[in-house]
C-alpha cells in the first residue's frame, strides 16, 4: 500500500481498479475524470487512456519484434531472435493446423496476432501493482491501470474483432442463405421449429464473443483484485502471498492467451465448415 | 469497468494489427520457416544418399579386395604347380641323362676289355711262340704251327 496510510482500503482498491478517463461529462465537457463517479457519467461518449495506450503498446512492440525478425529471417542458421519468434510462430501454425479444417491464409496470422498480443497485455500484470498507477499520480495523472485485459472494453473489443471475422466468413462460405439455412434449421430439421431453432442458435453465436471475452477479462480481473488485496498487507508480510500468486500467475497469463486464441481459431474453424 | 467507446478502439486497434501482421509480419517468417524446412530436408536426404553410396563403394571394394586375393592365390598355387613340374622334369632328365652316361661308360669299359683281351691274346701267342722257340730252341715253322697256336691263344 505504496499509496500512503491515510487512505482507507476501499478507496484503495476502488483506485486501483479506476481506468484513465477520457470523455465527454455533462457538466465539465469533454475532459479527464477525477473520480469513479465522473467515469460514469460520462457514459458511452467516453475512452480509457490507459488501457488504449498500453494495449497499443504492446500491440506495437509485438509488431515491431516480429516484423524485425522477419526482416533479418534468414534460411540459414537463424539467431536468438529468430528462433524464440520462430517457436512462437510454429506453436501457432501447429496449433492453427490441428484446431482449423479450411483453408484461410488469415487466420494463422489473426492466431499469431491474438496470442502474442494477449499474452504481452496479460504479462503486464506481473508489473508490481503499486509501481504505475504511483508514478502517474506524481506526474499528476489519477489514475493509471496498466493491464488492459483486467478492462472488459478491450477484452470485449477483441472479441467483436473476432465474432464480426466468425460473421463475415459464416456468410462468405455459406452464403446469406445458407448462413440463414443453418441459422433456422438446426438442430431441428422442422420447419415448425425454426423459431426455436433461431432463438437458439442466435444465442450460440452471440454467446461466442461474450464467452471469450468474459473469460480472458474475469481470470485477470480477479487475479488483479487479488494482487490489490495481496499488497494491502504489512509491506514485509507481501511477498509470502505475492511471490506464489504470481508464480501462479505466470501459468494463468499464457494459459488465458492460449485459450483466447485456439477457441477463436476453433469458432472461425466452425464458421468455414459446410453442413 | 463502464462500456465505452474504448470497445470500439479496441476493436479497431485488433483489426489493425492483424491486418499488419497479416501483410507484414507472418509471409517473410513463414517463409523462411518452410525454405529452411525444406533445405534442411533437403541436406538429410543427401546425406542418406551420401552414405548409401559410401556403403556401396565399401562393399565394392571389399568385393574387388576379395577377388584379387583369389586370384593371387590362384596365381601361386599355378605356379607351384609349375615349378614342382619344372623340378620333377629336371629330375627326370637328369636321372636319363646319368643313365645315358652311365650306359656309355659301361659300353666303352666292354669296349676297352675286349679291347685288353684281344690284345692280351695276341700277346700270349707271341709270347708262346717265342717260348716255345726258345724251349724247342728249333725253328718252328711259324706257318706250319699256326693253327695249333691260334687254338692255344683261344683257350686263354
Amino acid at each position: 500500500m505504496a499509496a500512503g496510510n491515510d487512505v482507507t482500503p476501499t478507496a484503495y482498491i476502488q483506485h486501483h481498479l479506476q481506468n484513465l478517463t477520457f470523455g465527454n461529462h455533462p457538466e465539465n465537457g469533454w475532459s479527464l475524470a477525477h473520480s469513479a463517479l465522473e467515469a460514469r457519467e460520462m457514459g458511452f461518449w467516453a475512452i480509457h487512456l490507459d488501457t488504449m495506450g498500453w494495449s497499443i503498446a504492446m500491440g506495437v512492440l509485438f509488431i515491431w519484434v516480429f516484423r524485425k525478425a522477419g526482416k533479418i529471417a534468414t534460411t540459414g542458421v537463424p539467431g536468438k531472435l529468430q528462433n524464440a519468434v520462430e517457436m512462437v510462430i510454429e506453436f501457432i501454425e501447429n496449433l492453427v493446423q490441428g484446431a482449423f479444417h479450411g483453408r484461410n491464409p488469415l487466420i494463422a496470422p489473426l492466431a499469431l496476432t491474438l496470442f502474442v498480443w494477449i499474452l504481452l497485455m496479460n504479462t503486464l500484470k506481473l508489473i508490481p501493482i503499486d509501481y504505475f498507477p504511483e508514478l502517474f499520480m506524481r506526474l499528476g495523472v489519477d489514475y493509471m491501470k496498466i493491464v488492459p485485459t483486467t478492462d472488459p472494453n478491450a477484452t470485449l473489443g477483441i472479441a467483436l474483432g473476432a465474432f464480426f471475422l466468425i460473421l463475415y466468413y459464416s456468410i462468405k462460405v455459406k452464403g446469406v442463405g445458407g448462413f440463414a439455412k443453418e441459422l433456422s434449421l438446426t438442430p431441428f430439421n422442422h420447419w415448425a421449429l425454426i423459431p426455436f431453432n433461431l432463438l437458439l442458435e442466435i444465442i450460440a453465436l452471440l454467446v461466442k464473443p461474450f464467452s471469450l471475452a468474459m473469460r480472458l477479462f474475469g481470470n485477470m480481473f480477479a487475479g488483479e483484485v487479488i494482487f490489490i488485496l495481496i499488497a494491502m498487507l504489512p509491506f514485509w508480510a507481501i511477498w509470502l502471498l505475492d511471490v506464489p500468486w504470481a508464480i501462479f500467475h505466470i501459468l494463468i497469463v499464457v494459459l488465458q492467451a492460449f485459450i483466447f486464441t485456439v477457441l477463436s481459431v476453433v469458432y472461425l474453424s466452425s464458421a468455414h465448415e459446410q453442413h | 469497468m463502464n462500456i465505452n467507446m474504448t470497445l470500439i478502439g479496441q476493436t479497431i486497434a485488433f483489426a489493425i494489427f492483424v491486418w499488419f501482421c497479416t501483410k507484414y509480419v507472418w509471409p517473410p517468417l513463414s517463409n523462411a520457416l518452410n525454405e529452411r524446412q525444406k533445405k534442411i530436408a533437403d541436406g538429410l536426404d543427401a546425406a542418406s544418399r551420401a552414405s548409401r553410396d559410401l556403403e556401396q563403394a565399401q562393399e565394392q571394394a571389399a568385393q574387388t579386395l576379395r577377388e584379387s586375393k583369389e586370384q593371387a592365390s590362384q596365381i601361386l598355387e599355378q605356379a607351384n604347380k609349375r615349378s614342382a613340374q619344372i623340378v620333377e622334369e629336371a629330375r627326370d632328365q637328369a636321372r636319363a641323362e646319368g643313365e645315358r652316361i652311365i650306359a656309355g661308360t659301361r659300353a666303352e669299359i666292354e669296349q676297352e676289355i675286349n679291347r685288353a683281351k684281344e690284345e692280351l691274346r695276341a700277346q700270349v701267342s707271341h709270347l708262346a711262340i717265342i717260348g716255345a722257340e726258345r724251349v724247342l730252341e728249333a725253328s718252328i715253322d711259324e706257318k706250319a704251327h699256326r693253327k695249333l697256336l691260334d687254338e692255344l691263344a683261344a683257350e686263354l
